[in-house]
């Protein structure tokens, strides 16, 4: 376990700052504690000092996680955000999109988003802008990437698609080996 | 009617010159019938030879007619095979493979004048049937067969229906043969051969039944069966049998002195009723005769069927995430009928029916409750943790327990995850996330090395693994797979393990100083015993769980006596609480002093007469005071506690020091596998 390089702090805030903007402040300065982001295994885990204080006393091969996990770093470098980061994510969220009921369990397998299946989406919404998947009840299912902007989506035809999938809470049941 | 009767000018025509058309029937002089009525025509040699021959048939035709007509007597041979081979159970085989032979040779040859399909055993009837209609017809449009079929004659100058006649002849004498030895065509010599056949298969079945009768006429003495019969009972025809023998015997056990056999010892019913509820249930016999000890026999017999079914499904509401009346409503719309699990939990439902897959909701995905059987409730409600406190779950897998230790923790304070398999993790850590617990550390670790890794806990959790027959209805190969050693291993294990527990957890703790044991097993050798166990080496005591149902734990078991407070842990049944077999127990922890063997033998019950001994802990290795055997399961154990000064070694950890902890660890290791040695000699 080691604190992320500024390099790698730098790649996993952009990547953050592309769903949550701002709110990663919040994420850091938080008034219940002190929260840090931890790096073990290739893995990011959002998690208390004091917690994390605690952790040290556990072996490297012996730690499975700490905390919450956000994501991993790929063999290139690249930071991939996990379904697991949802709960931290969704409160943040500026660009969020509603998925009809009908349309839930498609995405929940890991489909595109298409406009039959749109239920709301907030108004302006850039092209390729990181938005949190809602259900109707307001229930977070998951994020991606708006594939049109607001105005576009209430042009385009219903088998269009308008926001593409990048993860869902179905893949708790589909990818449990993944999370570890 | 119609336009084309009403127009008078219409002119019929007839077929074009294009149509096809099968030509009239032309009758062929032969089949003239007034040739029939000539009275003076005469007769060839021939003629003459082949008219024998027609009567023979005819004689033949309306003998099988006859026969069709008067079933119940078996005049043909064909019938009354049949009738036999309906009748007879399978069980003469090698008198069915000969029917079956001689028939197939019987109908096979019907196939000259027949259709491919007529082959059948059963459609011999049938084949006559044809041949009469045939006939008949044939009369009356003047036909005559024997003469048209003049162009078919074989060899010998046959007719086809001759060579019939000749093979049936020929078939029905080599069945006599078969049966009774005589080359005879007497039917009456055929229904004796029938009788034989009919006997046969009859007087088997119906000793049978007169044996079943006779079981069933002396219910008032009730007659065991001898060890043959009870070998030869294996097939599913005997299982309602066996199932009304246990009633029996049950009955019989319950009132002993009335509806005893006089001549039979109560050990002989015991033992039958243990063979019959093995075969019934499919346990094996070490498993059963524990059940038998434990349980009263009409508990027995109920714990016993509740094994065999499954618990409702139950489900716990995440707290974090979601409330329970708002978590039933999102269900209910779904289409799930469900209802709150009992009145001593506020976040538990019990599912009924449910139309959509309840591990795979978008709810259940979002965190919102988790599927947990009801027993798994409880031990974390014994528990009780409180927000702000250091917890220790020491075998967590799959996490349901966890993530309840968090949600009532509300997500603050802090709490140690562990399993040692590491396959397993992976589920607690997917739940873990699931369910929004960020407070959590989580490893992978033989909880037996606990102290040492991490101490100081304010409480600890120990669902320790077990036999699991507390979870037949989840896993029915336990009911043949446990034995004696599997119990021992895991009892040994579990000693272990609750001593690492206690060492683990601070009895300074401010509000704290709890431990929980338990395990999904209803054997006393994992549950009673190692509590009694700790009790004996830690100085621990234990304290209300705070459930206020379930039953009390045993105090006195056959030959174990176990310490008075015993009675405050809790067991719960699947016949009498509706939940999986389960044992939970509190400990709270009074002093961090870990007592040595003098002080072990203090804390023990107050009736045993001890020996005295040196308070002072020098070394005395040779010392090994034996107690009064009236309590055979606390043996006293040579001082070990100085012969091993050095610290074992722990390859691969960076944990603080602490020396004295890692001798003791060894010490204790050392202090059960002596035990384990000096009770296997006792």
């Amino acid at each position: 376990m080691r604190p992320l390089t500024d390099e790698e702090t730098k790649i996993m805030f952009e990547k953050l700052a592309k769903y949550i903007g701002e709110g990663i402040k919040d994420l850091i300065d938080r008034p219940d504690g002190v929260y840090c982001f931890r790096l073990h295994k290739e893995r990011v885990y959002y998690v208390a000092e004091d917690i994390m204080l605690k952790a040290t006393n556990v072996c490297r091969e012996n730690l499975i996680s700490l905390g919450v996990c956000f994501g991993k770093f790929t063999k290139t470098r690249k930071f991939r955000l996990h379904v697991t980061a949802l709960d931290y994510l969704a409160p943040y969220s500026k660009y969020k999109v509603w998925v009809k009921p009908s349309a839930e369990q498609t995405f929940l397998y890991g489909n595109h988003i298409m406009k039959a299946g749109l239920g709301r989406i907030t108004d302006n919404t850039p092209k390729y802008q990181g938005v949190v998947v809602y259900s109707m009840a307001d229930v977070p299912l998951g994020f991606g990437v708006a594939a049109k902007s607001t105005a576009e989506c209430r042009k385009s035809d219903p088998m269009t698609i308008i926001a593409f999938h990048q993860a869902d809470v179905g893949e708790y049941l589909r990818n449990e080996d993944s999370l570890t | 009617m119609g336009r084309n009767q009403r127009d008078p000018d219409r002119v019929v025509r007839g077929p074009g010159p294009k149509s096809r058309r099968q030509k009239d029937l032309a009758m062929p002089k032969n089949y003239d019938i007034t040739e029939e009525q000539e009275p003076n025509k005469k007769i060839s040699s021939r003629a003459k030879v082949r008219a024998k021959k027609r009567d023979l048939k005819k004689q033949l035709l309306t003998s099988l007619v006859e026969a069709k007509a008067e079933k119940k007597v078996g005049l043909t041979f064909a019938n009354s095979i049949l009738e036999t081979f309906e009748e007879a159970d399978k069980i003469e085989e090698e008198d069915e493979i000969k029917e079956e032979e001689t028939l197939q040779l019987l109908s096979d040859d019907d196939s000259d004048d027949m259709p491919d399909d007529e082959f059948d055993l059963d459609d011999d009837d049938d084949h006559v049937e044809a041949e009469i209609r045939d006939r008949v017809i044939g009369e009356m449009r003047g036909e005559d067969h024997e003469d048209d079929s003049s162009d078919d004659e074989g060899e010998d100058g046959e007719l086809p229906i001759e060579r019939k006649t000749k093979q049936v002849l020929q078939k029905r004498s080599q069945l006599s043969k078969l049966v009774s030895g005589d080359c005879n065509d007497n039917s009456a010599q055929n229904l004796r051969s029938h009788a034989y056949l009919f006997d046969k298969s009859y007087s088997h079945r119906a000793v049978k039944e007169n044996n079943i009768q006779t079981n069933i006429a002396e219910t008032e003495t009730f007659v065991l069966p001898s060890g043959q019969e009870i070998e030869k009972e294996n097939t599913l025809l005997f299982k309602n049998h066996i199932h009304q023998r246990i009633k029996d015997v049950v009955a019989v056990l319950s009132d002993f002195g009335n509806k005893r056999d006089p001549e039979r010892t109560r050990k002989d019913y015991v033992n039958v009723l243990r063979k019959d509820l093995c075969t019934y249930y499919s346990y094996n016999d070490f498993l059963l005769s524990k059940f038998m000890d434990m349980f009263p026999l009409t508990e027995l017999i109920a714990f016993l069927e509740a094994n065999e079914v499954n618990r409702p499904i139950t489900i716990r509401t995440n707290t974090l995430k979601t409330k329970r009346r708002d978590l039933a409503q999102a269900l209910i719309s779904r289409g799930v009928n469900l209802d709150p699990l009992a009145k001593w939990t506020k976040v538990g439902l019990v599912v009924y029916e449910s139309p959509v897959p309840i591990g795979a909701t978008p709810e259940y995905l979002a965190g919102h409750y988790m599927i947990q059987g009801a027993s798994s409730f409880v031990p974390v409600m014994a528990l009780a943790p409180q927000p702000g406190e250091r917890v220790l779950d020491m075998c967590a897998a799959p996490g349901g327990k966890t993530t309840y230790i968090a949600q009532l923790m509300k997500n603050s304070g802090f709490i140690f995850v562990n399993d040692i398999n590491k396959a397993r993790l992976k589920a607690v850590v997917g739940n873990m996330h699931r369910m929004g617990v960020s407070n959590s550390v989580i490893s992978n670790y033989d909880a037996r090395s606990f102290p040492t890794i991490m101490g100081n806990f304010s409480r600890v959790l120990l669902d320790a693994p077990c036999s699991g027959t507390g979870v037949i209805s989840k896993d029915p190969s336990v009911k043949t797979s446990k034995d004696d050693s599997d119990i021992t291993k895991c009892s040994h294990l579990q000693k272990e393990l609750i001593l690492a527990a206690i060492d683990s957890c601070n009895a300074q703790a401010q509000n704290g100083g709890y431990i929980v044991y338990c395990t999904c097993s209803v054997m006393v050798e994992e549950n009673e015993e190692v509590v009694n166990y700790a009790l004996k080496k830690r100085n621990v005591k234990l304290v209300q769980t705070g459930l206020e149902f379930g039953v009390e734990g045993f105090c006195k078991y056959r030959q174990y006596r176990f310490h008075p407070s015993l009675k405050q842990t809790r067991r719960f049944y699947p016949h009498s609480h509706n939940m999986d077999g389960f044992f939970v127990a509190k400990f709270k922890k009074f002093s961090n002093k870990i007592p040595s063997s003098d002080d072990v033998k203090e804390k023990q019950e107050v009736k045993e007469t001890v020996t005295d001994e040196s308070a002072s802990d020098a070394a005395d290795p040779s010392t090994s005071t034996d107690q009064d055997t009236e309590d055979k399961t606390s043996k006293k154990r040579p001082k070990e506690s100085d012969d091993n000064p050095t610290p074992v070694k722990k390859a691969k950890t960076n944990k603080k020091k602490q020396g004295k902890k890692k001798s003791k660890i060894s010490e204790t290791k050392k202090e059960i596998s002596e035990e384990k040695r000096r009770e296997k000699k006792s």
